[in-house]
């Protein structure tokens, strides 16, 4: 990372929409994702690389400084908590909420509510904000079947269309918080790249703008 | 632990073993006589104090960072040190109460509960200078000078410095009269530069619409030199301490890049490192790599009070360990003869090993039943007495 731009991005959904974006910022993958086993993708920019990795590595990557920038959902940011890292750009991909979620007839007041979530420390912080205890359990995936098997009473969990709840008997309950991808940049890259990156940062940040537009015309037709 | 595993060190706890020791050993004097060629006097402070005079001035963060433990004797709470600034606040402050300029510095082992960082250590080694009893930017620039030459001393390459001035940022949030509790979240959303998160609430709360443009300004106030003027017209007609504070950062910034004017310089007026316990100017080094800062320091002007005498203060501190590990070792230790000596008790053989050691050669005498180190020369009787013998 001496001299050239090092990109996390995570894999995924957030990979697939961020591709367009990085483009117009002049990003543009020399190497093809789909077929490429390689782990450190080119770019149209020689010295511009991009890295393709899981979604909650994406914050320890920069904050380290093993990449300068990163795409990473702010569910995930919320996750890894702490001050390590500057994330100055919401580049409105991605969208989703993270909320709890239950059957529609569970008791949310109930004493130690037992909540399955992979969002521990969100979890908690939300619950902790209401001033209410509450039994976490961390699971990795598939947390829509611990309240129908009886593991917990309602889930935490990032809810996009919200099929997969309704599809499980599930319903959302209460909004936490807003999701979106976020650009995160490593400290001491914006300090000794700093002209690097404020210019990479102004031409995603007239992209996503150009988004914004694009989405209000199409909205007001 | 299983019964096997007796050799294992505590997380982020470690060890230096030859030759790195030595090497460090090395620094460290070369270190310790560069900081007294500029007027620096050693302090030795204690491993473990007194938790209240630990974390006097300090933040809630040393606070989390330091090990405490109750002290049968007295029975209150000691913490074991995870920062020696306040150590050397206090030296300066209580036990020295001298007049006028003191100039301190330190080098030691510190401890900390949660490792900083990558390479997470637990026990840095703490190298630091300070200055008290001087407010002017002229001690700023001593310090900072201080802090370059240190790393160059080291060896450390491509540094770059970042600057900062805390009072903007404390003018600025008085002004806006924020509740602690907002103050806080504020806070938070800043150092991590969070720009939509800032807008978001700035928007939300009743303050006049030019304190919010100046606050939501402070994210967006950092790059090369030219951020010093867009901050003169973004901060326009924000309290005086405003100006002031961007007049010194101007100073020196200009003094340094006049002694320093290979190393990069970038400003920050959002940077707030420290913020518990820093008034001024704050300033850290950077190296391409290294994905936080490598040494730090700044102002910090009324840390002394709650030992009875408020002093102008500013400093520095860096882990030697960290910078060691960024530097090859090229010098390759010190190359001293190693001479292999017979056993024996024998007066004159005696006399001249000291001699030999004494000018500054390595003597291992021989044990017998083999394993001697690797040696350089032979220690032999010869028929005028002790003879050495060069080896190829």
């Amino acid at each position: 990372m001496h001299r050239g731009l090092t990109i996390a991005v995570s894999k995924g959904r957030i990979f697939k929409e961020a591709l367009p974006l990085l483009a117009e910022a002049g990003v543009v993958l020399r190497d093809d994702p789909e077929r490429s086993r390689k782990l450190i993708l080119d770019t149209g920019e020689p010295d511009v690389k991009l890295v393709i990795i899981r979604a909650t590595d994406v914050p320890t990557y920069v904050e380290y400084g093993a990449a300068d920038l990163g795409i990473a959902g702010k569910d995930v940011l919320m996750e890894h908590g702490g001050g390590g890292l500057y994330e100055p750009l919401d580049l409105g991909i991605s969208r989703c909420r993270l909320m709890v979620a239950s059957r529609p007839d569970a008791d949310l007041a109930l004493p130690r509510l037992r909540v399955a979530t992979k969002y521990v420390r969100s979890a908690r912080r939300h619950f902790a904000d209401r001033g209410q205890q509450v039994e976490l359990i961390k699971l990795y995936g598939s947390m829509e079947l611990a309240p129908l098997v009886g593991l917990a009473d309602c889930i935490v969990d990032l809810v996009d269309t919200g099929n997969t709840l309704k599809a499980n008997g599930l319903v959302p309950r209460v909004p936490i918080a807003d999701i979106s991808s976020r650009l995160v940049v490593n400290k001491a890259s914006l300090k000794i790249k700093h002209r690097r990156i404020l210019e990479f940062m102004s031409r995603l940040e007239a992209a996503v703008a150009g988004r914004a537009d694009d989405a209000r015309r199409a909205g007001t037709d | 632990m299983s019964g096997t595993e007796h050799w294992l060190l505590p997380e982020g706890i470690e060890e230096l073993l030859p030759p790195r020791a030595a090497r460090l050993e090395r620094l460290r004097r070369r270190l310790l006589d560069m900081f007294q060629g500029w007027g620096y006097e050693l302090v030795i402070p204690p491993m473990i104090e007194f938790l209240d005079s630990l974390l006097t001035g300090s933040g809630h963060d040393l606070a989390l960072q330091t090990f405490k433990l109750i002290d049968p004797a007295s029975g209150r709470l000691l913490g074991i040190r995870a920062d020696m600034t306040p150590q050397a606040a206090r030296i300066d402050a209580h036990a020295l109460q001298r007049e006028g300029v003191v100039r301190l510095c330190y080098l030691g082992t510190v401890v900390r509960t949660q490792a900083d960082g990558l390479g997470g250590t637990r026990s840095p080694m703490q190298l630091g200078a300070e200055l008290f009893g001087h407010g002017g930017t002229e001690s700023d620039l001593e310090i900072i000078d201080l802090m370059l030459e240190t790393l160059r001393l080291i060896g450390v390459e491509q540094v770059h410095l970042d600057l900062g001035h805390v009072g903007i940022y404390r003018a600025l949030a008085a002004e806006a009269a924020l509740e602690p509790v907002a103050e806080t979240e504020f806070f938070g959303l800043l150092q991590r530069k969070a720009l939509p998160e800032i807008r978001q609430w700035l928007a939300a709360t009743s303050l006049p619409a030019t304190v919010r443009q100046r606050l939501g300004a402070l994210a967006e106030l950092h790059g090369g030199p030219e951020v010093l003027e867009r901050a003169r017209s973004l901060l326009a007609g924000a309290p005086a301490a405003v100006a002031e504070a961007l007049d010194a950062l101007a100073g020196v910034a200009a003094a340094v890049q006049q002694c320093w004017p290979d190393i990069p310089i970038h400003f920050d007026l959002g940077e707030l490192r420290g913020y518990a316990y820093q008034t001024g100017i704050v300033f850290a080094a950077f190296v391409p790599g290294t994905g936080r800062e490598i040494a730090r320091g700044g102002r910090y002007d009324s840390i002394g009070q709650i030992f009875g005498r408020a002093r102008p203060a500013t400093g520095f501190s860096t882990d030697l360990r960290t910078l060691i590990a960024l530097v090859p070792d090229h010098d390759g230790g010190e190359r001293r003869r190693r001479i292999l000596a017979p056993a024996g008790s024998d007066p004159s053989l005696r006399a001249r090993i000291r001699a030999l050691r004494e000018a500054g050669h390595v003597v291992v005498q021989a044990l017998g039943g083999g394993g001697d180190p690797p040696h350089d020369a032979l220690l032999e009787a010869g028929p005028d007495g002790w003879r050495l013998r060069d080896l190829d």
